[in-house]
C-alpha cells in the first residue's frame, strides 16, 4: 500500500467515523448476502438436479468448516477427511445397523466427530506450522486404515443401502426434492453457527491469535486452548457435512476418508478464498460442479483441478471470493479519497531518517525499512 | 506486594546445546524505575527477556516476582499477574483493526473469551474504553484502519496502548526504538515516560541517548553476564563497558 493511501485512509476514519459502525455494517451485509443465497437455493431444484446441489451444499459445509480453523485460527489441517468420512460411517451403521432415525444418525456422525476432534486436537495443537500439518495427516491415515480394516465398516464395500427414513417420523426424505430442503436447512444451520463463531468474543481472540500467537500468549491467553476450541467446532461441523452426505448418497465409503478428500477440501477453501465468509462456499460448488461436469473425461478431472490449482495459487492468492472483497475495497477507497486527505505531518518522514540517531549498528527488524507492508 | 523489588533474579542462566547465552545473572529491578539492560549484540538481552517473561525456560535460577517464585509459570499466566511484554518486532495484531487490536486486550475480564455463541456486539461496550487507551498514544484517528496499514511509529504507539490495556503493573519493553525515525524516537520516549508513571520498566534498547535520557538505573550485559550496574554516568565511565563496546566495534 502506497503512503497516499494511508494518508487517504486516515482522512476517511478522522471524518465521521462512530466506533462500533462499520464493522456492525459489515456483519449485517454478510447476513443479507446469506439470505439471498438461501434463497435462490430454494428455487434452484427448478433448474438443477437436486442430488448435485445437495452434494454441493455438504461440500460447502465441510469447506465452511475448515475455513474456520485455517482462515480464521491459522491452522492448516491436512488430515480432514478423517472427521467428514468418518462421521459418514458413524450416521451410516447407526441408522443402517442400529435403525437410528435419520436425524439422530446425522447427529451421532457429529457427536462422534467431535469426540475424534477433540482427541486429534489434543494432540496435533502441540505443533505448529507445517508439524501440525503432519500430525493431522498421520491421525488422518491411521482412521483411514482403521476403516478400512474394522468390520463395521464394509472395507472396500463402504455401508450400502442406507435408509432415509422420515426425518422426526414424518417427514419423507425418500424424495430427494424433500431431502434437498432438509440438507439445506442442516447446512444453513451449520454456516450460522460458523458465522456466529467468528463474529464472537472468542472470534475476536481467535483471529489474534492467527495474526501474532506470541502476541496473544503475552496479553494472557491461553492460546492452545481457542485452538482446541476452534479444532473441536471444526471437526464437529465437517462431522455434520460427512453424515449428511452419506445419507444423501445413501452410502458412506473409503473415498470420504482418504487423503485426497483432505486435499480436497483445501483446494475448496483456497479457490473460494480463505477467512472469508462465503469463499468455502463458492470454492466448495466451482470444484463440485467441476467434477461433475468432467466425469466422462476419467482422470483428466484430476488434471483440470491441479491446474485451477496452480492458477489459483499464482493469479488469485485470495480466492475468488477474496479478490471480489479486495477489489471492492480498493472501489470504496478510491472513492473515500476524493475529500482532501487530513494527516500529521509526522507520518511523512522520509525513510532516511530511519535509525539516524541509534547509537548501535545492530541491524533492526525487517519491517523498518518497509514501515507498510501489504 | 510491597517488596522493594519488582522482578529479582537469582543465578539466572540459560544453555543452549552447550552455550550458555545467559550466564548466573541476578538481576534487581526496583519499584517504580525504569530500568534498562544494555549491552553489545549476543549477550544475553533478549534471552534474558524472554526468560523473565517465561517465553523461555531457564536450565537453571530462580525469578521472582513481587516476592514471588514465578520460575515454574506459563507466559500467559504472567501476563495475567500484570508482567506484559512487547516484542521486538513490533508486535500489532496486522489484520485487525486499531480498535480491535486494543480491544482484544481488554476483552479477557469480561470472562466471555471463549463464547463463540455470543455476538460480537458484546465485546463493543469496550470501544469507549480501547478509544481513550487509543487517544493516550495518538493513533485514535486511525481507529477503522487495519493495523497493518499504520506507519511503523504508529504500530509502536498502538502496540503500548494495547499493553496499558492491560494495566499492567510492570511493563517489559524489548527494544522499543529499534527502526525508527527520529520524530517516532521522541514521541514513543515521551510515551514511556508517561506510561512509567505508576509503573515499573524494564526495557532492552540499543539507542543510548534513549537509554540516557530514560532510565534510572541501566545493567550492561556481555556475554550472558551483567558486567557492570548503575546510573548512566557510573556505567558509561566504566572502563569495562566501555572496552565491551569498542571491542566489539560499537560505540
Amino acid at each position: 500500500m502506497t503512503n497516499r493511501s494511508i494518508l487517504a485512509a486516515s482522512g476517511r476514519t478522522s471524518s465521521g467515523r462512530t466506533a462500533s459502525g462499520r464493522p456492525a455494517s459489515g456483519r449485517n451485509v454478510e447476513l443479507i448476502v446469506f439470505a439471498v443465497l438461501v434463497a435462490g437455493l430454494t428455487v434452484a431444484p427448478l433448474m438443477v438436479y437436486p442430488i448435485l446441489l445437495m452434494k454441493v451444499l455438504c461440500f460447502a459445509l465441510f469447506a465452511c468448516a475448515f475455513n474456520l480453523l485455517i482462515g480464521y485460527g491459522g491452522l492448516l489441517s491436512f488430515g480432514h477427511a478423517m472427521f467428514f468420512g468418518f462421521a459418514a460411517y458413524v450416521s451410516g451403521y447407526t441408522i443402517k445397523a442400529w435403525g437410528f432415525p435419520t436425524e439422530l444418525g446425522i447427529l451421532a456422525g457429529a457427536a462422534v466427530a467431535a469426540v475424534l476432534g477433540l482427541v486429534a486436537g489434543s494432540i496435533a495443537i502441540r505443533r505448529q506450522g507445517i508439524y501440525f500439518a503432519m500430525v493431522t495427516l498421520a491421525l488422518a491415515q491411521m482412521v483411514f486404515f482403521f476403516c478400512l480394516q474394522a468390520p463395521f465398516t464394509g472395507g472396500e464395500d463402504g455401508i450400502q443401502a442406507i435408509p432415509r427414513r422420515p426425518i422426526f417420523g414424518v417427514i419423507d426424505i425418500s424424495r430427494d426434492i424433500v431431502l434437498f430442503y432438509v440438507v439445506l436447512a442442516i447446512f444453513a444451520a451449520g454456516f450460522l453457527i460458523i458465522w456466529r463463531t467468528i463474529h464472537s468474543p472468542f472470534g475476536q481472540v481467535l483471529k489474534a491469535i492467527r495474526e501474532n500467537e506470541a502476541r496473544a500468549i503475552s496479553l494472557g491467553y491461553a492460546v492452545d486452548r481457542f485452538k482446541l476450541m476452534a479444532f473441536v467446532l471444526s471437526a464437529t461441523l465437517s462431522g455434520l457435512a460427512g453424515a449428511t452426505k452419506a445419507v444423501v448418497f445413501q452410502l458412506a465409503s473409503l473415498t470420504d476418508v482418504t487423503w485426497q478428500m483432505s486435499g480436497e477440501v483445501v483446494l475448496m477453501t483456497l479457490v473460494g478464498g480463505m477467512g472469508t465468509v462465503f469463499g468455502p462456499i463458492v470454492g466448495a460448488a466451482v470444484i463440485v460442479v467441476m467434477q461433475n461436469t468432467f466425469t466422462g473425461f476419467g482422470e483428466w478431472v484430476l488434471v483440470a483441478q491441479g491446474c485451477i490449482f496452480v492458477l489459483t495459487v499464482l493469479l488469485f492468492r485470495r480466492g475468488i471470493v477474496g479478490e471480489i472483497v479486495a477489489l471492492a475495497q480498493r472501489r470504496r477507497g478510491e472513492e473515500d479519497a476524493a475529500p482532501p486527505p487530513v494527516a500529521e505531518p509526522a507520518d511523512k518522514q522520509p525513510p532516511s531518517d530511519r535509525g539516524g540517531v541509534r547509537a548501535s549498528a545492530a541491524a533492526g527488524p525487517s519491517e523498518a525499512s518497509a514501515p507498510v507492508s501489504s | 506486594m510491597t517488596s522493594e523489588f519488582v522482578i529479582e533474579t537469582e543465578g539466572l542462566t540459560k544453555e543452549f546445546k552447550g552455550f550458555r547465552a545467559v550466564n548466573n545473572v541476578g538481576l534487581q529491578v526496583r519499584r517504580g524505575t525504569i530500568h534498562a539492560l544494555i549491552g553489545p549484540n549476543g549477550a544475553g538481552k533478549t534471552t534474558c527477556f524472554n526468560l523473565i517473561t517465561k517465553f523461555l525456560q531457564p536450565t537453571t535460577g530462580r525469578i521472582l516476582y513481587n516476592g514471588r517464585d514465578i520460575t515454574a509459570a506459563k507466559p500467559h499466566d504472567v501476563a495475567r499477574m500484570g508482567l506484559v511484554r512487547s516484542f521486538q518486532i513490533s508486535a500489532v495484531f496486522p489484520h485487525l483493526t486499531v480498535l480491535e487490536n486494543v480491544r482484544v486486550a481488554l476483552q479477557r475480564p469480561l470472562g466471555t473469551s471463549f463464547h463463540f455463541w455470543r455476538p460480537e456486539g458484546s465485546v463493543e461496550v469496550l470501544n469507549d474504553r480501547a478509544m481513550e487507551l487509543l487517544e493516550q498514544v495518538g493513533v485514535d484517528a486511525y481507529a477503522d484502519l487495519q493495523a497493518v496499514e499504520l506507519p511503523y511509529g504508529r504500530k509502536r504507539a498502538l502496540e503500548i496502548a494495547t499493553t496499558l490495556a492491560l494495566d499492567p503493573e510492570m511493563l517489559l519493553l524489548d527494544e522499543p526504538m529499534a527502526g525508527m525515525g527520529r520524530e517516532d524516537i521522541r514521541r514513543i520516549a515521551d510515551l514511556i515516560r508517561r506510561v512509567a508513571k505508576n509503573r515499573t520498566v524494564l526495557m532492552v534498547e540499543h539507542n543510548l541517548s534513549v537509554v540516557a535520557d530514560l532510565s534510572d538505573r541501566i545493567t550492561v550485559l556481555a556475554r550472558g553476564e551483567i558486567l557492570a550496574e548503575g546510573s548512566y554516568a557510573e556505567v558509561s565511565s566504566n572502563p569495562a563497558v566501555v572496552e565491551a563496546y569498542m571491542g566489539t566495534g560499537h560505540g
